[in-house]
């Protein structure tokens, strides 16, 4: 069955969401993140959505469950490469995404993380949906 | 208003939104749609189509290419012959959910829209009817 | 009343054309209302000259029980180029519309003259007004429709004017408003800040509506829609420009502005964007402007 490939880099985990998913790939990503974060002790999830044409409430669920989830696993999640009109779309749908950290590219949601690692403990506009 | 193209596509499993999309998708680019409101209509479709699978027990979506005078539309029917909706009104309120999802489905999808409606029998089904024009 | 029967118009405007024609110009010239500052006597003939042979014309292909219709056409036509021509020598409408009506003096004297029935003479003279009144008030309707034109191609340029968006600084972007925004205008200028953001690569923007007289509760939403997508994006924005009227309002209106970093001016905001991008203007020697001593 198809899955959504988790790249390891250093402390992070990198995930590029580039197809349109249908909801077990969804779920198994998930499943999948939690997996190896445990697995490998990361410290980062960073997730490109840049090629994500549509987020709808449910792929935006998935996003806050797995900075959730990861979070309880003393991991930080930064979503980064959000499209303008899928942007656009959340805020008028109502999807406040609250919880999720993100950054414009991977080279910042990096940095995000880096900074996140220099300083444990401390979290800024924690809040799960 | 008049319609000038009709499909009807199955909606019993979850593959079938992303079907839904595609298709609305690609009449969005045929009426010559933005970027933005393609986007919209295609979210505003997945959100309804997930709703009529996963609480209407099944059903069917309807695409439609409609005009009305000079301007051009796409409008969308969804429609289950579920357990309907008791009270609409509540159904509508942001974050009212029945099966642990966010409830944005339905004022959502009408936020997305030029036009909503929606009508519902308990006992007999549900139908919600969106339409955006260019 | 409409005009019944045949009119013998036409066949009068063919035998007197000439005489109509210099009757005319001498009442142009003689009355105060021609602005002989604006327009010369050559081209005052010139106008008059056309206008009465495709009158005559007109009304000799059947187009006398229709003012308005087709069969004036190119009457219509005429007037038309001939207003815009006049509007630019500095005519006023109400002055090229009178340049119309004064032919029906000279129309009304001919006509008295080789009618000698009261009746038909006044049917005859009737259908004259009927027509240069519809010709008249068309010059008057083609400058409205002109000037709409003109004006709704300044408001587009206006608000392609009013929309850019600045790079500041290094990842720090600008956007001026100017100007009454309403929905329409600010998802336009929304979307593109916002793929402005993308495409530069800046992490932060500042709305400033220090240009923007009023804010509504509709406006206010739609600034904290924009700024709600640009965080989504991973980029924040401050908004600057508040003048003392608006923070009224926006405290009557129960806006929520919790959430997003406002600044009284443009300067400040720029100062929090670089202290926020790790930026600082340091002092040094201050270079000396070109052309000046020492330079």
């Amino acid at each position: 069955m198809e899955r959504i490939p988790i790249l390891k880099m250093g402390a992070c985990l990198l995930v590029s969401i580039q197809v349109d998913m249908h909801d077990r790939l969804a779920l198994q990503l998930q499943d999948d993140l939690t997996t190896r974060i445990a697995d490998t002790g990361a410290r980062g999830v960073l997730i490109d959505i840049s090629s994500l044409e549509v987020v709808d409430s449910f792929i935006g669920r998935m996003l806050a469950n797995i900075a959730a989830m990861s979070r309880v696993l003393d991991a930080e999640t930064v979503v980064v490469g959000m499209q303008p009109a899928v942007a656009i779309t959340l805020v008028e749908l109502g999807l406040p995404l609250t919880g999720v950290r993100t950054a414009l590219d991977v080279e910042g949601g990096m940095e995000l993380l880096s900074a996140s690692f220099a300083a444990p403990g401390l979290e800024d506009g924690g809040g799960l949906l | 208003m008049a319609a000038v193209f009709s499909e009807s596509l199955p909606l019993t499993a979850s593959e079938h939104i992303l079907t839904v999309r595609r298709m609305v998708r690609q009449r969005a680019i045929e009426i010559g749609f933005s970027l933005v409101d393609q986007t919209k209509v295609v979210t505003a479709a997945s959100e309804l189509a997930r709703n009529t699978i996963q609480h209407g027990g099944g059903g069917h979506a309807v695409v439609e290419i409609v005009t009305q005078g000079p301007r051009r539309g796409l409008r969308l029917a969804f429609e289950d012959r579920g357990p309907g909706i008791a009270d609409i009104e509540l159904a509508m309120r942001d974050g009212y959910s029945t099966a642990g999802g966010l409830g944005l489905g339905l004022s959502g999808a009408k936020r997305l829209s030029n036009e909503f409606s929606i009508s519902s029998t308990p006992g007999a089904g549900t139908r919600v009817v969106i339409t955006r024009w260019k | 009343m409409k005009p019944s029967g045949t009119s013998r118009l036409p066949d009068i405007l063919r035998a007197h054309e000439r005489e109509i024609l210099d009757e005319w110009i001498a009442l142009q010239l003689d009355s105060l209302s021609t602005r002989r500052d604006l327009i010369s006597e050559s081209e005052l003939l010139r106008q008059s000259r056309d206008f009465l042979s495709a009158f005559a014309e007109a009304a000799a292909t059947g187009g006398l029980d229709r003012p308005s219709g087709p069969g004036w056409a190119t009457v219509r036509e005429l007037l038309d180029r001939l207003s815009e021509a006049r509007a630019l020598q500095g005519f006023s409408p109400a002055e090229t519309a009178t340049f119309v009506f004064s032919l029906k003096q000279p129309l009304f004297t001919t006509l008295r003259r080789t009618i000698p029935d009261a009746a038909a003479l006044a049917e005859e003279a009737w259908r004259v007004t009927l027509v240069l009144d519809a010709l008249g008030l068309h010059t008057t309707e083609t400058y409205q429709r002109r000037r709409d034109e003109i004006i709704a191609r300044q408001q587009q340029e206006m608000l392609e004017l009013s929309t850019p968006v600045v790079t500041l600084w290094d990842g720090i972007l600008a956007l001026p408003l100017i100007g009454t925004l309403d929905s329409a205008r600010t998802q336009v200028v929304m979307e593109s800040l916002l793929q402005r953001i993308v495409a530069t690569g800046s992490r932060i923007a500042i709305l400033d509506i220090t240009g923007v007289p009023m804010v509504d509760t509709l406006v206010a939403q739609h600034l904290l829609k924009t700024v709600a997508a640009a965080r989504l994006m991973g980029a924040d924005c401050i908004i600057s420009g508040i003048r003392p009227q608006i923070a009224q309002t926006i405290v009557h209106l129960g806006v929520d502005l919790n959430s997003v970093t406002t600044k009284a001016t443009l300067a400040d905001a720029f100062r929090v964007a670089l202290q926020r991008s790790g930026l600082a203007v340091t002092r040094g020697a201050a270079a000396p402007a070109p052309g000046s001593a020492g330079a």
